[in-house]
């Protein structure tokens, strides 16, 4: 049973195969089309997946798109209903798109497919769709190794749900609750996420990796003017403050009189202030998951917890939750957001519309998601093609010997592009399209930062470790192989701060080290790690392996390979592009070893204007 | 034109929504005259909602 899932015309779009209920084949259309969150049909993104499954349309047996378009439909007009005439802008903006797009997306949908199906028939017979926070819920439980789990999956808005409870039991996923929009919490993040003068969308991240340099001093306001908190953990924001719902922005003048001024312009320099309200909003999120997950733990009296959404790539609130210990295991799936939605609906149609059992997850496996390696892979000889074509000069080595010369390079403080195997489907570079640093170094993150990916030099990175190795670095012995678990870096391992040091406040603690692991060491001792696991990823599991033999330190600095507002680079071509625009010394495709001072000078580009901010 | 419309009453069937039928022909004149009146629209939403 072969069932192809799209997610599309929101943002991130996306496409997933799944065959007999096991994902096979997964991408984001971003990564091939090189526009960041690209909303467009999929069509890139699908002919990949049928590709490397080697069938054509005419052998899928169902397609499911992720959300309901006319459920959609029903609550924009509803809305505008009920704030008539508030919501006149917006529906003089929203309407056109819907009458000439978005209400004829079934056939547009028939229509964009049919190139892929050499018959050209039985399209519109086969093409199903699913609820937005039901695609969600199916990506995480479907793919976990869970047979009874209770579902949590938060974002801004699907269709009408904002917050979804479900419950899974074997091969059954029944949703049991739902917060309904405009109360969200992921639009109460994201209207910080304006507010802060970041973009909405993509910016989250930033608000996140800001909040610890500030001190949540607006929270109480938040919780007494903005959202309305029950035990349960269930929540009502004040649309006084909110102007998402009928307006074309994300917060009003009531919102800026309560916090004292204007939404930072993003040209403008952060302030402290700035990085209290992210400490602020954050500490509220935090505060609502927890509420949550107790009170489902204690509702359902299920040990497991599935999270999915955009909210469930909040990593340090998954943190949280997982050291709050209210569910024995937590697994988020790793493409939380809309592109996942793709690879839930395709679960959601097997579970719904075949006979087959969900497929098991086997003994050596984590979960049904190889790793989050379900993107397009490159052969040695394919990889020397495209970079002769491309002009890159580079020697070709044995796997020993490769390693061996990229931790030479590593060692000796190089960043290193480290392009391997399949791509990763979700956000998330998890050492396949990955940039690797020697975490050891106290200027790494500011190299990184500054000179690699050209963004702000407070966010911090990310460490990746070997599995086995984890409780030896960090206040955490699970598996968390997706870089959706934020834990602190052991008290062994942190540095005693002097006097002076434990003064400095906000973004001037970025420069002091706070371990023997300071690259990956934010301010306040956390780290977004990433377990490295020999079975789903043996050449990075074995690169951190020899390192550490070298070394001593069995963790590497992983970034994702692009630089800001630029999507992870897919192919050699996109690799040796952001390679040659950057400041990276080093780059390792395949077998294959690249280095920036034997390079042609004449293809070194500047990279760091080609990308939109994001 | 004619599957889009069929869809739509099926939807207000399924949904038990016949109260949004008169709610959707106006709303969607408006939206018709919109385009009419604007040609084409690209929405300068900070989020779009939908």
């Amino acid at each position: 049973m072969r069932i192809l899932g799209i997610s599309a015309f929101y943002h991130d779009s996306a496409a997933a195969l799944i065959i007999d209920g096991r994902p096979v084949a997964a991408a984001q259309e971003e990564r091939f089309t090189r526009i960041k969150h690209d909303p467009r049909f999929p069509e890139n993104a699908i002919a990949y997946c049928l590709q490397e499954a080697g069938v054509t349309l005419d052998d899928i047996d169902h397609i499911a798109f992720f959300e309901k378009p006319l459920l959609k439909f029903e609550r924009l007009l509803e809305t505008y209903l009920a704030t008539a005439p508030h919501g006149f802008n917006s529906f003089r903006m929203a309407m056109p798109l819907w009458i000439k797009d978005k209400l004829f997306q079934k056939p547009g949908l028939v229509r964009d497919l049919k190139r892929f199906s050499p018959s050209g028939k039985g399209i519109e017979e086969k093409l199903l769709f699913a609820e937005h926070h039901e695609s969600h819920a199916a990506s995480a439980y479907y793919a976990s190794p869970f047979d009874e789990a209770v579902v949590l999956t938060m974002d801004g808005v699907g269709e009408w749900a904002t917050s979804s409870v479900a419950i899974g039991r074997g091969n059954a996923l029944e949703t049991v609750k739902e917060i309904h929009w405009p109360h969200s919490l992921g639009l109460l993040y994201s209207a910080f996420t304006y507010y802060t003068g970041f973009r909405v969308n993509s910016g989250e991240y930033k608000v996140m990796g800001l909040a610890p340099y500030g001190t949540p001093r607006f929270a109480s306001i938040i919780r007494d003017n903005l959202i309305d908190i029950r035990p349960d953990g269930s929540f009502w924001l004040d649309q006084r403050y909110f102007d998402y719902a009928t307006g074309l922005t994300m917060t009003t003048e009531a919102f800026h009189r309560l916090f004292g001024g204007k939404p930072r312009d993003p040209d403008q320099p952060l302030t402290q202030r700035d990085m209290d309200l992210a400490a602020s909003v954050q500490a509220v999120t935090e505060d609502v998951m927890l509420k949550i997950t107790r009170d489902l733990h204690r509702t359902h009296g299920i040990d497991n917890l599935c999270l999915a959404g955009g909210v469930a790539l909040n990593c340090v609130a998954n943190g949280k939750v997982l050291r709050d210990g209210a569910f024995k295991n937590v697994y988020v799936q790793p493409a939380a957001g809309d592109a996942g939605g793709a690879l839930g609906a395709a679960f959601a149609a097997h579970a719904r519309h075949t006979s087959t059992p969900r497929a098991e997850v086997l003994p050596n496996e984590l979960d049904l998601m190889s790793g989050a390696y379900l993107g397009p892979a490159f052969g040695q000889d394919e990889i020397e093609g495209r970079l002769i074509k491309s002009g890159a000069r580079f020697t070709v080595h044995g796997d020993d010997d490769l390693y061996a010369r990229t931790i030479d390079c590593l060692d000796r403080g190089d960043a290193v592009g480290w392009f391997q195997g399949r791509m990763e489907f979700g956000p998330r570079a998890l050492g396949n399209r990955s940039i690797l640093g020697d975490p050891r170094k106290p200027d790494m993150q500011k190299t990184l930062n500054l000179k690699i990916k050209f963004r702000e030099s407070f966010r911090p990175f990310a460490p990746s470790v070997l599995a086995e190795d984890v409780a030896d670095y960090f206040e955490i012995d699970v598996a968390s192989p997706y870089m959706l678990m934020v834990a602190d870096v052991k008290r062994n391992r942190r540095r005693h701060l002097s006097t002076e040091e434990k003064l400095l406040f906000g973004i001037n603690q970025l420069n002091v080290p706070r371990s023997d692991i300071p690259a990956v060491t934010h301010v306040d001792h956390s780290a977004r790690v990433q377990t490295v696991h020999a079975e789903t990823n043996a050449r990075y599991h074995a690169l951190i392996s020899r390192f550490k033999e070298r070394t001593g330190c069995g963790v590497l600095v992983n970034t994702s390979f692009n630089v800001r507002g630029e999507p992870i680079v897919g192919s050699p071509e996109d690799a040796f592009r952001c390679f040659m625009g950057t400041g990276m010394e080093t780059l390792a495709i395949g077998n294959c070893l690249l280095s920036k001072a034997n390079q042609n000078p004449d293809l070194v580009s500047d990279y760091s204007a080609q990308f939109a901010p994001d | 034109m004619f599957s889009v419309a069929s869809e739509l009453v099926r939807y207000m069937s399924a949904r038990k929504k016949w109260w949004l039928f008169p709610i959707i022909v106006v709303l969607l004149t408006i939206g018709g005259l919109l385009v009419l009146a604007k040609g084409s629209a690209v929405a300068p939403f900070i989020y779009t909602v939908f």
